[in-house]
């Protein structure tokens, strides 16, 4: 079964107050499709005074909406959730088209887990409670969540629509105001989702802002009408705001990225049976999304005495990734999400081969036919080489994988945490010991056990070192947005004595 | 005269059009996921620089920095900025004209480490 292009209007506007509205100084950019370059639509060119007005909406509306009860703000989570899974495949087909991933993962991963994140939330305000102790007879510690006000929120391009959906909930949840400005690759999903849900919540509770970094983004992280940003994005940006957000002194969270090691230990192929199948699948994950993704387990790490025989699997179902139109529910793999990015993944195979990596299967461009011609693939690529190498240590966010060998626990540890980054990692062992121990020793935020690349609602996301902090996806996230308003209660009749 | 930085005449031409419209700049390397790994040029005094920030040289009187973590698993590599059609996301100064400044790298030859590194 095929899909095709969804059809768009010609342009759109900024969400604020409400209502989508026009830019101020009327300028628009083109959004192009990865998948074959062809026009989606325009979207605004926002500035400092588009910025303003949506900051200004979310101000108007931060007093009245940090007061509803957690029933209402609950119930419109919940009613965010089911107009995405209502319209999932719309959302999943316009996302498909916006940042070329195949339709296969966005009907089945994206849009269903972008819902959940909303029900997630919706449920956590209902079940969460504060706290009080009664410290001494007559004295009492009440803690109260009050929410911070207005959030500002810049999310990338890579999963648009569950990118806002890890990062709106929690705002929203704990009686914050939004302004979230999707990234200028991949406006579509956003600008969808507002156009479903514009009366769900109460004018400027949640305003969408498009434009380019250094003409919107930066005055939204910059903006003194804010008091708190969130950011997924790389390091130099991510320095970038927190300054900006050190003089209002607001507080940030930043998810940036990382080189994540996939480690499988020799014990995996003791059993030639569906666990080792599963293991295999999980090496080859480094394709999904087209390697677009924070946490893409883009470091391989085989013990050296299954290496080989490891590796002929790894190769032979990387090899058997099916690379086609996107719109087919065929397709496993898609388009990078634009032509910077199709270059700099080039340019890095490039750089792997100098420094001495070998191919052991893809490393080139993949040129389809017909209205793809246009499009931008690389073939899924595994260059095998030593952690020094610079393929090993900077993040390609291409289908680009870089493999070595390791002999024993100490070298996998050695190897896996040697990197900038911790965000994300996988063990794969039957060895019980193994199971909890390396895990605990891998200086990441996030470690799978047996499994990759899964991001369930209830459990906690976020890095280690460059990787950036907060904890995402996860109750913890709602005090990221939150106050604790301590209210110290005496009900001692009695006067101190001192006066 | 080696140099670890080098910058191709496409680039030079969009860097000369932002130097016009923003007056002194410098370019950061950044790191990372997303539009990271590439190079980002900023309007000079936006970005806190201090001594972890490496200087690769200059381009066109610009001065390249490097944060000096990442510069220890590039040391070994020349770099030539570029520049690309294109649409990143960050706060880099040529993105609104739908370009992206990118970098190809390749290793420094024996003279040129011997120069650098040693």
């Amino acid at each position: 079964m095929s899909y095709s292009k969804p059809i768009f209007k010609e342009k759109y506007g900024n969400f604020i107050n409400g209502k989508f509205v026009d830019p101020i100084n009327g300028e628009y950019f083109d959004n192009t499709s990865p998948i074959d370059n062809t026009l989606i639509a325009k979207y605004p060119r926002s500035k400092k005074e588009d910025v303003e007005k949506a900051v200004e909406a979310a101000n108007n509306a931060k007093d009245a909406w940090g007061n509803t009860s957690v029933t209402e703000r609950a119930a419109m989570l919940n009613e965010v959730a089911k107009i995405i899974e209502d319209n999932l495949e719309e959302f999943a087909l316009v996302e498909t088209c916006d940042n070329g991933k195949p339709i296969r993962e966005t009907l089945n991963a994206d849009i269903p887990l972008a819902a959940d994140h909303w029900r997630y939330f919706a449920a956590v305000i209902r079940a969460e409670e504060g706290s009080a102790t009664e410290l001494d007879e007559n004295t009492l510690s009440l803690n109260i969540k009050e929410p911070l006000g207005v959030i500002a929120q810049i999310i990338p391009w890579n999963f648009p629509l569950l990118m806002l959906s890890w990062k709106l909930p929690p705002a929203l949840a704990a009686g914050n105001c939004v302004i979230l400005k999707p990234a200028e690759q991949t406006p579509s999903s956003a600008t969808l989702l507002m156009e479903k849900i514009a009366n769900v919540f109460p004018p400027g509770v949640l305003n969408i802002i498009h434009g380019f970094g250094p003409e919107a983004g930066k005055p939204l992280a910059s903006s003194k009408g804010v008091d708190k940003v969130a950011f997924t994005g790389e390091t130099t940006t991510g320095q970038l705001i927190m300054q900006y957000a050190s003089k209002n002194l607001n507080p940030v969270t930043m998810e940036l990225g990382g080189k994540s090691p996939n480690i499988f230990f020799n014990s995996v192929m003791d059993q030639d049976d569906a666990f080792l199948d599963k293991a295999i699948e999980g090496a080859v994950l480094f394709a999904f999304n087209q390697g677009e993704v924070c946490t893409c387990p883009s470091r391989l790490l085989v013990q050296e005495d299954i290496y080989d025989a490891f590796m002929e699997k790894v190769i032979a179902r990387t090899n058997a990734i099916i690379q086609d139109n996107p719109y087919d529910v065929n397709t496993m793999i898609g388009a990078q999400a634009s032509n910077d990015q199709y270059e700099k993944i080039l340019s890095y195979i490039k750089i792997g081969k100098e420094e001495g990596a070998k191919v052991l299967t893809g490393g080139n461009a993949c040129k389809l036919e017909g209205d793809f011609a246009n499009g931008y693939y690389i073939e899924p690529t595994i260059l095998e080489g030593h952690n020094k190498m610079r393929i090993f240590q900077e993040e390609i966010f291409g289908p680009v994988l870089a493999v070595t060998k390791f002999k024993d626990e100490a070298e996998a540890l050695e190897i896996a945490n040697d990197t900038l980054y911790g965000l994300g990692a996988g063990v794969w062992t039957r060895d019980a010991h193994q199971l909890y121990q390396i895990p605990r020793a891998i200086k990441a935020g996030r470690v799978w056990v047996n499994c990759y690349h899964a991001y369930p609602a209830h459990a906690p996301f976020g890095g280690y070192k460059k990787s950036g902090f907060g904890r995402e996806n996860h109750l913890m996230m709602m005090n990221h947005y939150r106050q604790n308003k301590n209210m110290l209660i005496s009900y001692d009749k009695n006067k101190l004595g001192f006066f | 005269m080696y140099k670890r930085v080098e910058i191709t005449e496409k680039a030079s031409i969009i860097l000369k059009q932002l130097k016009e419209k923003y007056g002194e700049l410098i370019f950061h390397q950044s790191g990372g996921c997303c539009d990271g790994s590439a190079p980002m040029v900023f309007e000079k005094g936006d970005m806190y620089l201090d001594e972890s920030d490496i200087l690769l040289g200059q381009l066109d009187t610009i001065n390249y920095y490097m944060n000096e973590d990442q510069f220890e698993y590039w040391k070994h590599t020349h770099l030539t900025v570029d520049v690309v059609e294109g649409r990143g996301s960050s706060f880099s100064l040529e993105i609104p004209l739908g370009v992206r400044f990118i970098i190809h790298s390749r290793l420094l030859t024996d003279e040129e480490n011997t120069f650098f590194n040693q």
